[in-house]
């Protein structure tokens, strides 16, 4: 825990700081965990739960474990028209995993995301907070194997 | 009507990672024109002449909100501007963010002046954490020059959800809880962020103000139509030849930004105002982009003469039923029932009455759903339903004879069932 300093003065307002603290430490752990959420409620002077709703709600956190590159690839309609789920396919065939599962080697998770934004690059995603657009096959396969 | 430029005309021709280029360009007069000329109400009358209305989607009128929010008494106001941009299809407010940064801190800073906010925030959508940087350079660029020195103006990032766009969501994010939509009454001018007066306006709406403020209400009021004052960003994709943002008249017809801009072929429909915007058959394609007709957000999807009505509806109620945020039963519930018929729709597995239970969810969740989200998301049902109701009842007789003849063949191909990808 240790980074969150002395809970002094703790008000309503400080819960503000939830969102940062649980991605700082999930970048830094890759999940967040049940230790954090417990310190980082009891440091904000709410309950386990709250955090834990919190972890569980947004779909860039995570309280399962994450692999060192996550993959958000865009599946929504913009993307979809432009051959989104044959970029889904080559990504599974590539890494061997399916939506919502990371590989063995801790070094991929994929996962679909809802619209990104980029529709006029579709179809599109996110390599954790890269953006790479008008994908192809083969675009994809060089991406994934520059992952180092 | 011709494009026009008002937000993006300087998209173009200045530097975004250097303020002077914008400071060359008319850059923060406005700003300085309300501090030293105007009263906090001076700005807020001139806003309300211009009759600019929200650029998010839901086209309140932003001088009136901020009227509102300027005489709740108390000292400590917020000022929240949202750039959790996530209605599908919409991208115009990134143009925004990435080519021009310092006229929506500027604008920004106008919002905080006349609304009596001294911290201001930029709720900022974690798939757009890549534009974090230069935002942030900006800010400080901005600061450095002086501009910010009543405000204290902070960029929050999102966690990704689209419901956090909803504002009443996007201030329950931004206390650092779930994005949950509140009740309404009260609306945020009156008690918002940490109960207190907030005004959230988009992106879009905001970089207008210094121009209005510049230029004066009556100048912005003689652009656009009688309810729809000024331009508008569409972000239009799909099926189309030049994707892109462009910046058109409002009041524009539809089939110019598609076909002229876009260039667009062989269309068979097109939706208006992402996954919860209007359905447009290719007949009506002379209809004007505004708000006494079609506009929501501005995102513009084109589908050609291929696709399936009933895989699109499948698609975009997927992705309601995925951000819905659970608070309220009939967009909860409704959502998943919904998905449960378009999902027997699309493997040619349909049963009589289908389309009444369609109809009838539709309009619950119309009438009673808490937020925007549960009560726009059966917009493109209910369109469906008049423009395409053959190829529905085509789909119901093609699953009974298939049925009849014991063969359950084709259409689950098309249907690849998206993982949840929510973490927990």
């Amino acid at each position: 825990m240790g980074n969150l300093g002395p809970t002094v003065s703790i008000s309503k307002k400080d819960q503000t700081e939830l969102l940062a603290l649980l991605k700082e430490a999930q970048d830094k752990d890759r999940q967040i965990s049940r230790d954090f959420l417990a310190g980082v409620a009891q440091s904000l002077n709410i309950s386990s739960s709250d955090a834990f709703g919190v972890a569980s709600f947004y779909s860039f956190l995570s309280v399962r474990p994450l692999g060192r590159y996550v993959i958000r690839i865009c599946k929504s309609l913009p993307c979809y028209l432009q051959q989104a789920p044959l970029i889904i396919d080559v990504v599974k065939q590539e890494l061997g995993i399916h939506p919502g599962q990371t590989t063995a080697d801790s070094k991929f998770t994929l996962e679909l995301a809802n619209c990104i934004g980029a529709c006029d690059q579709a179809p599109a995603m996110l390599v954790n907070h890269i953006l790479y657009g008008n994908l192809t096959p083969e675009k994809i396969i060089r991406i994934l194997r520059s992952c180092a | 009507m011709p494009e026009a430029r008002i937000v993006s005309k300087d998209f173009a021709s200045i530097d975004p990672k250097d303020i002077e280029t914008y400071l060359e360009r008319d850059g923060f007069q406005a700003l300085t024109k309300a501090q030293q000329e105007m009263t906090p109400e001076d700005v807020i009358a001139e806003v309300k002449r211009s009759g600019l209305k929200g650029r998010g989607g839901a086209g309140f009128l932003c001088g009136a909100k901020w009227e509102l929010a300027r005489k709740v008494p108390g000292k400590e106001k917020y000022f929240i501007c949202n750039a959790g941009e996530g209605e599908v299809g919409t991208f115009k407010d990134r143009f925004i963010l990435e080519k021009n940064p310092f006229a929506l801190v500027e604008g920004i800073a106008l919002g905080a002046y006349a609304v009596g906010a001294k911290t201001a925030y930029i709720y900022l959508r974690a798939e757009y954490h890549y534009l974090r940087p230069g935002l942030s350079e900006a800010l400080q660029q901005v600061k450095e020059n002086g501009f910010l020195e009543d405000l204290e103006l902070k960029v929050y990032e999102g966690a990704g959800s689209y419901i956090c766009g909803e504002e009443s969501a996007l201030m329950e994010s931004l206390e650092g809880k779930r994005g949950e939509a509140r009740y309404k009454p009260p609306f945020p001018p009156i008690r918002g962020l940490w109960e207190k007066p907030t005004i959230i306006n988009n992106v879009e709406t905001i970089i207008n103000v210094p121009q209005i403020i510049l230029h004066g209400g009556d100048w912005f009021n003689q652009i656009g139509t009688e309810h729809s004052k000024g331009t508008k960003l569409f972000s239009i994709s799909g099926d189309v030849e030049r994707p892109g943002v462009y910046e058109l008249v409002l009041g524009s017809p539809l089939k110019e930004l598609v076909f002229d801009l876009a260039l667009a072929e062989k269309v068979k429909m097109v939706q208006v105002g992402g996954a919860s915007g209007r359905i447009i058959p290719r007949d009506m394609m002379d209809i004007p982009l505004s708000f006494e007709t079609v506009l929501g957000s501005g995102a513009v999807i084109v589908f050609n003469e291929e696709r399936d009505i009933l895989d699109i509806l499948y698609r975009n109620m997927e992705f309601f039923a995925e951000e819905s945020c659970g608070k309220c039963t009939p967009c909860r519930e409704g959502l998943e029932v919904v998905m449960e018929i378009l999902e027997r729709l699309v493997q040619a597995d349909g049963e009589g009455g289908d389309l009444e239970a369609l109809e009838r969810i539709s309009q619950t969740m119309t009438a009673s759903s808490l937020c925007g989200l549960g009560l726009t998301a059966p917009v493109s049902i209910l369109d469906s339903l008049k423009y395409f109701r053959k190829d529905f009842e085509n789909r119901i007789r093609q699953s009974m004879f298939l049925r009849k003849i014991g063969r359950n063949i084709g259409f689950e191909k098309n249907l690849q069932p998206a993982a949840r990808t929510n973490a927990a």
